[in-house]
C-alpha cells in the first residue's frame, strides 16, 4: 500500500494547522470582551484595585493627603458633598478636596478618607485569605488526587503532625520547642529518603501499620478532614478564633484563609483524578518525567481554571466575611477604618445620617458583585463547553 | 535486546481477577521491527505499559516473569532508576495524538522537556535539537511550529510531534502503541514510511503494536499474534502471512478484505473475545475454534515449533 508513497516529506503539505493562529491571551481577551457582565466585573475590579492602592499611599504617613483620623467635633454628621465651614476649622484639618465628598461621621471624620483607607484592608484581606486557601487547597487536593490511592503510613502521619505542631509552636512563641520539632521532622524526612535510596525499601515498614495507618487511604483521610471542616459553621468558628486571638488584620486574614480552603481542595482533587488518567500524563511518565514535575508542570496548569474561578468568588466572600467581622466589632481594631466598621459605627445614626451606612454598604455590594460577575464570566470563558452558550 | 519471559499481569477488582497477560514471552532484537498483533483487550497495550513500568498499580499487578532489557531485569529496578530508562533508552508513542500532548504548553516546551529531563544541555542547544527533531519527523517550517499549541496542529502533525519527543534522547527501543489507529489512511501511510526511514537512520528497535494486519505486512520483520493474554503464534512476516499455523491467525487472515473476495461476504471468526475475568479452561481460543477437539477444553496448549523461529500454540494443527 505504500509503494507510491515512498517519500513522505513532500506530502506533508496536506497537514496544515487546522485552527487559526490566535494566542491564548488574545482569545481570552476576545471572549471576555464579548461577555459584557464579566468585562464590567473586571473593570470594577481593576478600578477598586487602583483606588485601594492610591488609598494606601494617600491615607498613610505622617501628613497624609486624606487624613482619616482628623476629628472635627464641630463638623460631625455633615451630609455628603457639603463644604467645610472653613471659618471655624484650623487650616490643617480642612479636607484636601475642599468638600466632604461622602460626608462626615459622628466624630467629624471625613468618610471619603476613611473609605479610601478601608479599601486597602478589604483588598488585602480578600487576596491574602484566598491566597492561603488556594495554597492549602492545591496542596491537599493535589496529594489527595495524585497519591490518594496509597495507604496512609504511620510515620507519614507522625511526620505531618510533628511539622504542623512545630510551625504552630514557632508562631505561638515557643521557639525552642517548635524549632526542635521542625528539625526532628526534617531529619527524619532526609533520613528516610537516604535509607530508601540505600536499602531500596522504606525505613519504617514493620511498625507503620499501627492504628488505622495502612488500612485507610490518603484520599480518605484528607477528604474526611474536608468534610469535618465543612461541618463547622465557619462564621462562628471565625468568631471564636478571633475572640481568642489578639485582634489584628493579619490574624483575620489567616483565620479566614484557614476556614475556606475546602472548596478548592475538592476542585483540585476532582481535576487531578480525571487528569491522572489523561494520555498526556501517561506520555509524560513514559518520557521519564518525575512525579513532582508531573504534578507541578503538567497537572496544576491544567487544573488551575476552576481554582481561579472559585478563588475570584472566594475573594468576594472573604471581603464580606471581613466586613461582617468588623461590623460585629471583632475585626480590625477601631482607629483603623474598614468598610465593615464604618458601617457598624454608622448604624447608630441610620436615621440622622443614612450616608454612613449607605456608602460603605453600596461599596461592599459593588465590589463583591463585580468579583462574582468576573468569576462567573471566567468560568464561562475557561470552560470550552460553556462557550457556545454566551 | 529486549526479552520478555513468561510475563504475568493480573488486574484485581473487588471480587474478580482479570488475567490480562498470562505468561507472555516475546523478544525484540537490535535494529528489528517487531509487531504485536491482536484484538482489542488481548493484552498488547498492557504488555507495553508493563515494560516501562507505567501500568497503573493498583488495579494491575505484575504476578511473575521477567523483562530483560540488555540483560537487566527491569522489574527489579526502583522508580528512580526506571525514570532514567524511560524516554532515554526506551521511549513510547501512544495511540491518541489528540490527547497525548499537554494542551497548555507549546510544542517547543514539550519537546525541550523530553530532552532536558535526561540531558543537561542549555536552552539554545535544546532549541536547535527540537528544530532538528521536528525536521526529522517531516514537519514543515519547524521554527514556526515550535510556538504552536497542540490544538493548532492536525492529528498527523501531533503524532509526528509525539514521535519527535520519543526520539529526543536517541532511545534504543521505541514502543509504538497503535500510533496510526487514530489517523486517516493517507496520513497512516506517511507515518509508517517515517517509521521505516527513522529506524534505518537511527538503528533502533521498534516494537509496534497494532491490530491492523495491513500495517504488519508493511513494516514488520517479525510478528507475534496475541490472543487473550497469550502469544498464539509467532514468526517472520512470511510465516504468518503465507503459512499460518494457528486457527486464530488463519481466521484473522481470512477476514482481511482483498480484491479476490470482492462482492462476497467477508469471513468472520465466530464468537467474541473472552472476558479476561472469565477465560475458558484449556486453550483460550477453543470456544471459537473450528478445529477444537476434546483435549482443547481441558489442556493449555504448548508452543509447537515449525522451525526457523516459527512457533504456534496449536498442537491439533501441528499433528495434521
Amino acid at each position: 500500500m505504500a509503494r507510491e508513497m515512498e517519500h513522505p516529506l513532500p506530502h506533508t503539505a496536506m497537514e496544515r494547522p487546522l485552527a487559526p493562529r490566535e494566542s491564548r491571551w488574545k482569545e481570552f481577551w476576545r471572549l471576555l470582551r464579548r461577555n459584557r457582565l464579566a468585562f464590567l466585573g473586571l473593570f470594577i475590579f481593576v478600578l477598586f484595585f487602583l483606588i485601594a492602592l492610591t488609598g494606601l499611599f494617600l491615607t498613610s504617613g505622617t501628613r497624609p493627603v486624606f487624613d482619616p483620623a482628623v476629628v472635627r467635633l464641630e463638623e460631625k454628621l455633615r451630609p455628603p458633598l457639603s463644604s467645610p465651614k472653613s471659618e471655624i476649622l484650623v487650616s490643617d484639618t480642612i479636607p484636601r478636596l475642599g468638600l466632604y465628598l461622602f460626608g462626615t461621621d459622628e466624630l467629624g471624620r471625613d468618610v471619603f478618607s476613611r473609605m479610601m483607607q478601608g479599601a486597602w484592608v478589604s483588598l488585602t484581606v480578600g487576596f491574602v485569605a484566598v491566597g492561603i486557601a488556594v495554597f492549602i487547597g492545591i496542596f491537599l487536593g493535589g496529594i489527595s488526587g495524585y497519591y490518594g490511592q496509597n495507604a496512609v503510613r504511620a510515620d507519614q502521619m507522625l511526620l505531618v503532625v510533628a511539622l504542623l505542631l512545630g510551625v504552630g509552636l514557632l508562631v505561638a512563641g515557643a521557639t525552642a520547642a517548635g524549632a526542635a520539632l521542625l528539625i526532628a521532622g526534617g531529619t527524619y524526612l532526609v533520613f528516610s529518603r537516604w535509607w530508601k535510596k540505600k536499602e531500596g525499601k522504606r525505613a519504617a515498614s514493620g511498625w507503620t501499620r499501627v492504628l488505622w495507618a495502612g488500612t485507610i487511604s490518603i484520599d480518605t483521610l484528607i477528604m474526611r478532614f474536608v468534610d469535618i471542616m465543612l461541618c463547622f459553621p465557619s462564621f462562628f468558628l471565625i468568631l471564636t478564633v478571633v475572640a481568642l486571638l489578639p485582634a489584628s488584620i493579619y490574624n483575620i486574614m489567616i483565620v479566614i484563609g484557614l476556614t475556606s480552603w475546602m472548596g478548592t481542595t475538592r476542585f483540585v482533587r476532582a481535576e487531578f483524578l480525571s487528569l491522572k488518567d489523561q494520555d498526556f500524563v501517561t506520555a509524560a511518565r513514559a518520557l521519564g518525567v518525575s512525579n513532582w514535575r508531573i504534578i507541578f508542570r503538567h497537572m496544576i496548569p491544567n487544573a488551575i481554571a476552576p481554582v481561579l474561578v472559585s478563588a475570584t468568588i472566594g475573594i468576594a466572600t472573604a471581603i464580606l466575611t471581613e466586613a461582617g467581622l468588623s461590623f460585629l466589632g471583632l475585626g480590625v481594631p477601631p482607629p483603623h477604618a474598614t468598610w465593615g466598621n464604618i458601617l457598624s459605627d454608622g448604624k447608630n445614626f441610620i436615621f440622622d445620617a443614612p450616608w454612613l451606612t449607605f456608602i460603605p454598604g453600596v461599596a461592599i455590594l459593588i465590589v463583591v458583585l463585580s468579583f462574582n460577575l468576573f468569576g462567573e464570566g471566567l468560568r464561562d470563558i475557561l470552560n470550552p463547553r460553556l462557550r457556545e452558550r454566551s | 535486546m529486549l526479552s520478555i519471559q513468561d510475563l504475568k499481569v493480573y488486574f484485581f477488582s473487588d471480587s474478580r481477577v482479570a488475567r490480562a497477560l498470562d505468561g507472555v514471552s516475546y523478544e525484540a532484537r537490535k535494529g528489528e521491527t517487531v509487531c504485536l498483533v491482536g484484538e482489542s483487550g488481548c493484552g498488547k497495550t498492557v504488555s507495553a505499559l508493563t515494560i516501562l513500568r507505567i501500568l497503573p498499580q493498583p488495579p494491575g499487578r505484575i504476578m511473575g516473569g521477567k523483562i530483560l532489557f540488555n540483560g537487566q531485569n527491569l522489574l527489579d529496578l526502583d522508580e528512580e532508576k526506571m525514570q532514567k530508562i524511560r524516554g532515554r533508552r526506551i521511549a513510547m508513542i501512544f495511540q491518541e495524538p489528540m490527547t497525548s500532548l499537554n494542551p497548555v504548553f507549546t510544542i517547543e516546551e514539550q519537546i525541550q522537556e523530553a530532552i532536558l529531563v535526561h540531558e543537561k544541555v542549555d536552552q539554545e542547544e535544546a532549541r536547535q535539537r527540537s528544530i532538528q527533531l521536528l525536521r526529522d519527523v517531516g514537519i514543515p517550517s519547524p521554527e514556526e511550529r515550535l510556538k504552536d499549541y497542540p490544538h493548532q496542529l492536525s492529528g498527523g502533525q501531533r503524532q509526528r510531534v509525539m514521535i519527535a519527543m520519543a526520539l529526543a534522547c536517541h532511545p534504543e527501543l521505541v514502543i509504538a502503541d497503535e500510533p496510526t489507529t487514530a489517523l486517516d489512511v493517507t496520513i497512516q501511510a506517511q507515518i509508517l514510511n517515517l517509521f521505516r526511514e527513522l529506524k534505518r537512520k537511527r538503528e533502533m528497535s521498534l516494537l509496534y503494536i497494532t491490530h491492523d494486519l495491513g500495517v504488519v505486512a508493511n513494516i514488520a520483520d517479525r510478528v507475534y499474534v496475541m490472543y487473550a493474554g497469550v502469544i498464539a503464534e509467532q514468526g517472520e512476516v512470511a510465516h504468518i502471512f503465507h503459512d499460518a499455523c494457528h486457527p486464530y491467525t488463519q481466521g484473522l487472515l481470512a477476514s482481511l478484505p482483498t480484491r479476490a473476495k470482492r462482492g462476497k461476504t467477508l469471513h468472520s471468526i465466530a464468537g467474541t473475545v473472552p472476558n479476561p475475568a472469565y477465560k475458558p479452561e484449556g486453550c483460550p481460543f477453543h470456544p471459537r475454534c473450528p478445529f477444537a477437539i476434546e483435549t482443547c477444553r481441558s489442556q493449555f496448549p504448548e508452543m509447537c515449533d515449525y522451525g526457523g523461529g516459527h512457533l504456534s500454540r496449536c498442537p491439533v494443527l501441528y499433528e495434521r
